[in-house]
C-alpha cells in the first residue's frame, strides 16, 4: 500500500515538471525542469526494479545527452526576447489535438490498465545487470554490434555538421 | 503499477503538445525527448508485467538511438543558427541556402 502511495507521489512530480518543461518561457529552465522529470523517471524505474536502466538512464540522459543540450543552449546566446511564441489559435489546436490524443491512448489501453494485476509476474529479478547482461550478449549481440556502427555514423556527421563552413571550402 | 501506464500516456500527450506549442526548435528538441522517455517508462512497466527481459533491451536500443538522435540534431541546429541567426522554427522552411 505504501508502494502505492510513493507511485503516485513520483508519478504526479513527473507530470508536474513535464508540465513545466513545456510551459516555461526560457530555455535554459526547460533543460533543467527536463532534467528534474529525467531523475523521476529513473526513480519510477528503480521502483519497478530495473536497476540496470535506473543507471542508464541516469548517466545518458540526465548527464549526457541534457548537458549537450544546455552547452547548445549556452553556445548559442540567446536572450530572452528572442524566444518565439505561438499564436492563441495554433496553441488551442494543439492543446486539442494533445487531449484527444491523451484520450484515445487511454482508451486504447483501458483494459490493460485494469487487468494488469492478474498478469503481475512473480519473476522480479529480470531488471538486474545480470539477466540483462546476459541476454544483450546472447540474443542480441547483432543489433548491439550494429549500434556501434550508428554511433561512428552520428559522430562523423555531428562533426562535419557543426564545423565551420570556411574550413571545408579551404 | 498501472499507475505508471497512465503517466506514461500522460507524458506522451504532455511532450506531443510541448511539440506541437513551442516555436523553440531546441525545446521541439526535448519536447521530443520527453516523448521518447514516455514510450521507455511504457516499455519497461509491460516488461515487468510479464517479466520479460526483451522490452527492456529495446529500451535500452531505444537510448541508444536517442543519444545519436539527440547529437546529430543539436548540430544539424547549430549549423542552422549560424546561417539563419534564428531557432524560430518558422525560419527553418528551408536547410539550404
Amino acid at each position: 500500500m505504501s508502494l502505492q502511495i510513493i507511485s503516485i507521489i513520483l508519478g504526479s512530480l513527473t507530470l508536474a515538471s513535464a508540465l513545466l518543461v513545456v510551459f516555461s518561457k526560457h530555455p535554459v529552465r526547460s533543460v533543467i525542469y527536463l532534467v528534474v522529470t529525467f531523475f523521476f523517471i529513473t526513480s519510477m524505474y528503480i521502483m519497478m526494479n530495473a536497476q540496470f536502466l535506473a543507471i542508464v538512464n541516469m548517466i545518458v540522459y540526465a548527464g549526457a545527452i541534457m548537458v549537450l543540450f544546455l552547452f547548445v543552449l549556452m553556445l548559442l546566446n540567446l536572450n530572452k526576447e528572442a524566444e518565439p511564441v505561438t499564436t492563441k489559435g495554433s496553441q488551442l489546436a494543439a492543446f486539442i489535438a494533445g487531449g484527444s490524443l491523451f484520450l484515445v491512448l487511454i482508451t486504447a489501453l483501458k483494459d490493460t490498465l485494469t487487468l494488469g494485476q492478474t498478469y503481475r509476474a512473480h519473476n522480479d529479478q529480470i531488471g538486474l545487470v545480470k539477466q540483462l547482461g546476459n541476454l544483450l550478449f546472447t540474443k542480441y549481440l547483432v543489433a548491439f554490434e550494429i549500434t556501434s556502427i550508428l554511433f561512428i555514423a552520428a559522430m562523423v556527421g555531428a562533426i562535419l555538421l557543426a564545423k565551420r563552413e570556411k574550413q571545408i571550402i579551404e | 503499477m498501472d499507475f505508471y501506464l497512465f503517466v506514461s500516456i500522460a507524458l506522451f500527450a504532455i511532450g506531443a503538445i510541448g511539440a506541437m506549442t513551442r516555436k523553440n526548435m531546441i525545446v521541439l528538441l526535448m519536447c521530443i525527448e520527453l516523448m521518447l522517455n514516455a514510450v521507455n517508462l511504457m516499455l519497461v512497466t509491460f516488461s515487468t508485467f510479464y517479466g520479460n527481459g526483451d522490452a527492456q533491451i529495446f529500451v535500452f536500443f531505444t537510448m541508444v538511438v536517442a543519444a545519436a538522435e539527440a547529437t546529430v540534431g543539436l548540430s544539424i541546429i547549430i549549423m542552422a543558427y549560424r546561417n539563419l541567426k534564428s531557432i524560430d522554427i518558422d525560419m527553418y522552411n528551408q536547410l539550404k541556402n
